[in-house]
């Protein structure tokens, strides 16, 4: 009881954060007319794409004669990158479409 | 420390694009520029990232590192890019759910690395076990649900009793990861035995789901992919991974429910799946009533002399790439006095906003695609409903018929029409595989025909008058 107490007060600005994240997310979305439902859905699924961060973080942190880390760390760092530009760039297409008349 | 505190800011500066981004996506002549900004606090995440991290005597830029980071960029830009510009706007579900799922994997990946770092400290080796385990549930998961859409797995495989396995397989994985975190085990087997059973529930998850169900179970899975990416904020205490995941985290489920509920499903039915088991109670409706043909001829002068025609278009028109004909009808039919709108589903096409989204490649103005709420109250003063390769969501079953799968969907009201004509290869069931009563209207008419050739016919027809 006492280590999750502890691990709530520890962490609690991030919680804090992540308590109002959800709700940024759900009132930014809660918007959105269901003609941009396709591109909303790909625009976010590029955003999460963000995870990319992460895996460059593994890279710089790892021993640079792990090999299998390097290797690991470098097809994360693919895919990541996969799912940001090819996110955003079919994002990009589908609105200019909305766009003109 | 300089850097760090760059670092930081940049990674505030990507947060805020990422909202503001989100934000400017509600308005369709802003979306477009707000798709850009979010791109732009990508890059400069990524680019702070590779430049300013550093962790105490941990963090070092040799070659080799800097190399394979932007060998590994270089190479997911060029084949995201080019994916995403060949890719047919009719392909849109297949494409999310595949880059949905190179996100999954890569936060099952960095959850696998992290993994020897994080033996002995319990709070630590939840936040990278529950990545791990959520990006690779999202990574089998959007293959199999790739694989469904693209139709090489075209037909739900239940296993018996597949509800029951799937909790019992869930608990299971629980329960490995929490031995896992309790043990204080560095094996790397059990690490790689749990990464195998996170990729097998991932695809008994999916499998036994139904086609019509798949942009539910992308769309949540997409909101998986942010929650493992907000397992990783949580984990580097990164502030721009947290924003990112969790703001796709609660907008996905949002998202989610959303268009549960324009298909009149729970979130639980689609898991749990049910739909196939009530489709079978209702192949005894009686039918009563006949069908009735008609001409291009006919159609064409009914159009003709209406004042208010409304355009339903389904996914067949797609599957025929007759949405390209449409422009030419609405801009015949307007040269004629006529006023044409389209009524767009909530979840005509594949997934919702598909069809807005395939109408506007062809050029429809999106002013003119009309929502369903807002177009039901207008059907009793529109002349000409013209409804192509539509079916379930003009089946007034779904009213009318409590044996009937559909019932309480909402669907669009095109029986308060004067004329509804009704474009159909053939008098096969819909999707849902129901018969559909609007066809024996008496005020229906059928337009038998490929939709492509239907339409070219029918603007050829319109053209001599």
């Amino acid at each position: 009881m006492e280590q999750i107490l502890s691990f709530i007060s520890t962490h609690r600005e991030m919680i804090y954060f992540i308590i109002l994240a959800v709700f940024v997310g759900v009132e930014v979305i809660g918007h959105v007319p269901s003609v941009l439902h396709t591109p909303l859905m790909s625009g976010a699924n590029a955003i999460h794409g963000v995870v990319v961060v992460g895996a460059i973080i593994v890279m710089l942190d790892t021993d640079a004669s792990n090999y299998i880390s390097l290797t690991l760390g470098t097809v994360a760092v693919i895919l990541g990158t996969l799912n940001v530009v090819g996110g955003f760039v079919v994002t990009d297409r589908m609105l200019d479409m909305f766009k003109k008349k | 420390m300089m850097t760090q505190y760059i670092l930081e800011i940049a990674y505030l500066i990507a947060s805020i694009t990422f909202i503001i981004g989100l934000k400017m996506m509600s308005n369709p002549k802003k979306a477009r520029q707000g798709n850009l900004i979010a791109a732009v606090g990508m890059t400069i995440a990524i680019i702070g990232t590779i430049f300013l991290y550093s962790k105490e005597g941990l963090t070092s830029r040799d070659n080799i590192k800097m190399i394979l980071i932007f060998g590994g960029i270089a190479t997911g830009t060029i084949i995201g890019w080019l994916t995403a510009k060949k890719v047919q706007m009719t392909k849109m579900p297949e494409l999310v759910s595949m880059f949905n799922g190179m996100g999954g994997a890569c936060a099952a990946l960095i959850g696998l690395m992290e993994f020897h770092h994080s033996v002995g400290q319990t709070s630590t080796m939840i936040t990278v076990l529950a990545g791990m385990i959520i990006g690779s549930v999202s990574f089998s998961g959007s293959i199999i649900a790739y694989l469904k859409l693209n139709g090489a797995m075209a037909k739900p495989i239940r296993l018996p009793k597949y509800n029951i396995i799937n909790t019992i397989v869930m608990f299971a994985l629980f329960a490995f990861a929490a031995y896992v975190v309790v043990s204080g085990t560095d094996s790397s087997t059990l690490l790689y035995l749990l990464f195998a059973a996170a990729l097998f529930y991932g695809i008994l998850f999916v499998i036994p789901i139904g086609g019509v169900d798949m942009p539910v179970v992308i769309s949540l899975l997409n909101s998986f992919t942010g929650l493992a990416a907000a397992f990783g904020g949580f984990l580097y205490d990164n502030k721009v991974m947290l924003t990112g995941g969790i703001l796709v985290g609660s907008a996905g489920t949002l998202l989610t429910i959303v268009m549960c509920k324009a298909m009149n499903r729970s979130l639980f039915s689609v898991i749990f799946g049910s739909f196939g088991n009530t489709a079978a109670a209702a192949d005894g409706v009686d039918v009563a009533g006949s069908i009735k043909d008609i001409s291009t001829t006919d159609v064409a002068v009914l159009m003709n002399y209406s004042k208010r025609v409304v355009i339903v278009p389904g996914y067949g028109l797609a599957v025929a790439q007759a949405q390209h004909i449409i422009p030419e009808l609405e801009l015949l039919l307007e040269e004629r006095g006529v006023e044409v709108k389209y009524a767009i589903h909530p979840v005509a096409g594949r997934m919702p906003g598909h069809m807005n989204v395939l109408l506007a490649e062809s050029n429809v103005d999106y002013g003119k695609m009309v929502e369903m709420d807002e177009i039901n109250s207008e059907f009793e003063q529109t002349d000409v409903v013209l409804v192509v390769g539509a079916n379930d969501v003009v089946n007034p079953a779904a009213k009318t018929d409590p044996s009937s799968p559909i019932y309480g969907m909402p669907i669009l009201d095109v029986e308060k029409a004067k004329h509804i004509i009704v474009n159909k290869r053939s008098m096969s069931a819909g999707y849902a595989g129901i018969e559909n009563l609007l066809f024996y209207d008496p005020k229906t008419s059928m337009f038998f025909g490929d939709a492509k050739k239907a339409l070219t016919a029918l603007v050829a027809e319109l053209k001599t008058m």
